[in-house]
């Protein structure tokens, strides 16, 4: 299982990087915004996404619409972690596609209930 | 030219008739044939007000229309210090966070060493044939107990670990916070300069206020994101969900 992390703060990278890996999940790489994130997940080989929203250049939720706009990225499991906190937006990041939101602050369970979540859903 | 000439013709005659009247001591007509002789001069500077005065109350009309400095003075700049305020909050609860789990992790570590460096002293006597029975019996008795707790006490210093990693997640969304403050900053700038512009000796309001507005366009284009909500502020004022369970329930009342 290979995960990309994207966030533009390498502080919380680290943070989920290190949960990720107490989780068993070890094969993790790193970007700081959607723009950098978007050519490495086209290059292939990830299968989990990990996203801020609030970032420079490319914000999450474009990352997101990228992604689910791509042929070969559509069906990426895409889990928001972010502190953005308005209904609207969690609304307009549920319609466009995302699979988990999980607003910051959070702790280590809420991340491990989330991923489990969706990779239950995944297997149905 | 004709017209200069003539104009020029006409003051000439004036200043002769004044001449004649001064020297006649005719006072009031020769103060009469100077206000005639003032009425261009006159006209020249009405005209020059009258610019200035337009000049004036168009530069005073865009800067009213800029509201954008009104806006920031009453609303923006009050929910800065709330969010620097904040800042201050979020840095030193993360602070007291970390430096609880320290000090109970500290001793822990502590303890934990003190006693393998006792068992390993006792070890080393058992291995050079130093120790009776009894401090035999004693030292597995104790080896038993130092086992049993030792396994706890490394689970709890990795889950303190874990606590100060956690409490780290304050420099993201203080981070947030501060960028926003600094592009607030960076607004109040450019519109003080666009003042300072407008009521400089050289008045150009034209120009001042496309200053303004293109220093508006210069903003990052209204980004999606807003950041954490920080109280107290108008953050609070539109729809906002006030945790992860509030986020759950919004998902599944979408069907998530």
């Amino acid at each position: 299982m290979k995960i990309l992390i994207v966030d533009d703060f390498s502080t919380m990278r680290r943070i989920i990087k290190n949960l990720l890996r107490e989780l068993g999940f070890n094969n993790t790489m790193e970007a700081d915004d959607g723009s950098t994130a978007l050519p490495m997940l086209k290059n292939g080989g990830f299968d989990f996404l990990v996203t801020d929203w609030n970032m420079p250049n490319m914000e999450g939720i474009d990352l997101l619409r990228a992604v689910r706009a791509d042929p070969a990225l559509k069906t990426l499991p895409v889990l928001m972690v972010t502190a953005e906190a308005k209904r609207d937006q969690i609304v307009e990041a549920a319609q466009a596609g995302v699979n988990g939101y999980i607003v910051k602050p959070f702790t280590a369970e809420t991340l491990k209930e989330k991923i489990d979540k969706i990779f239950e859903r995944l297997e149905a | 030219m004709d017209n200069d000439e003539e104009s020029k013709a006409f003051e000439l005659s004036l200043a002769r008739q004044l001449v004649e009247h001064l020297e006649a001591g005719h006072g009031d007509q020769a103060a009469e044939v100077v206000r005639q002789l003032r009425i261009p001069y006159e006209r020249e500077l009405f005209e020059e007000l009258g610019k200035l005065t337009r000049d004036l109350h168009e530069a005073l009309n865009s800067f009213r229309g800029d509201s954008r400095l009104v806006e920031l003075t009453r609303d923006e700049i009050p929910d800065a210090k709330e969010r620097l305020n904040y800042v201050v909050t979020m840095t030193e609860q993360a602070t007291h966070r970390t430096l609880n789990a320290l000090d109970e992790g500290m001793p822990i570590a502590e303890s934990l060493h003190a006693r393998s460096l006792e068992l390993t002293d006792t070890w080393n006597r058992f291995r050079q044939r130093e120790l009776s029975v009894d401090e035999f019996r004693e030292f597995a008795r104790a080896l038993d107990v130092f086992f049993a707790a030792s396994g706890e006490e490394t689970e709890r210093l990795r889950s303190l670990m874990s606590e100060v990693m956690m409490a780290q997640d304050f420099q993201d969304l203080t981070g947030q916070i501060i960028r926003r403050v600094i592009r607030l900053v960076h607004e109040v700038e450019e519109n003080l300069v666009g003042l300072i512009r407008l009521s400089s000796a050289r008045m150009e309001p034209g120009k001042a206020a496309k200053q303004a507005a293109s220093a508006k366009d210069a903003e990052p284009a209204g980004p999606q994101s807003h950041g954490p909500i920080v109280p107290n502020t108008r953050d609070t004022a539109s729809n906002v969900v006030s945790g992860q369970d509030d986020v759950d329930d919004l998902l599944s009342s979408l069907g998530f």
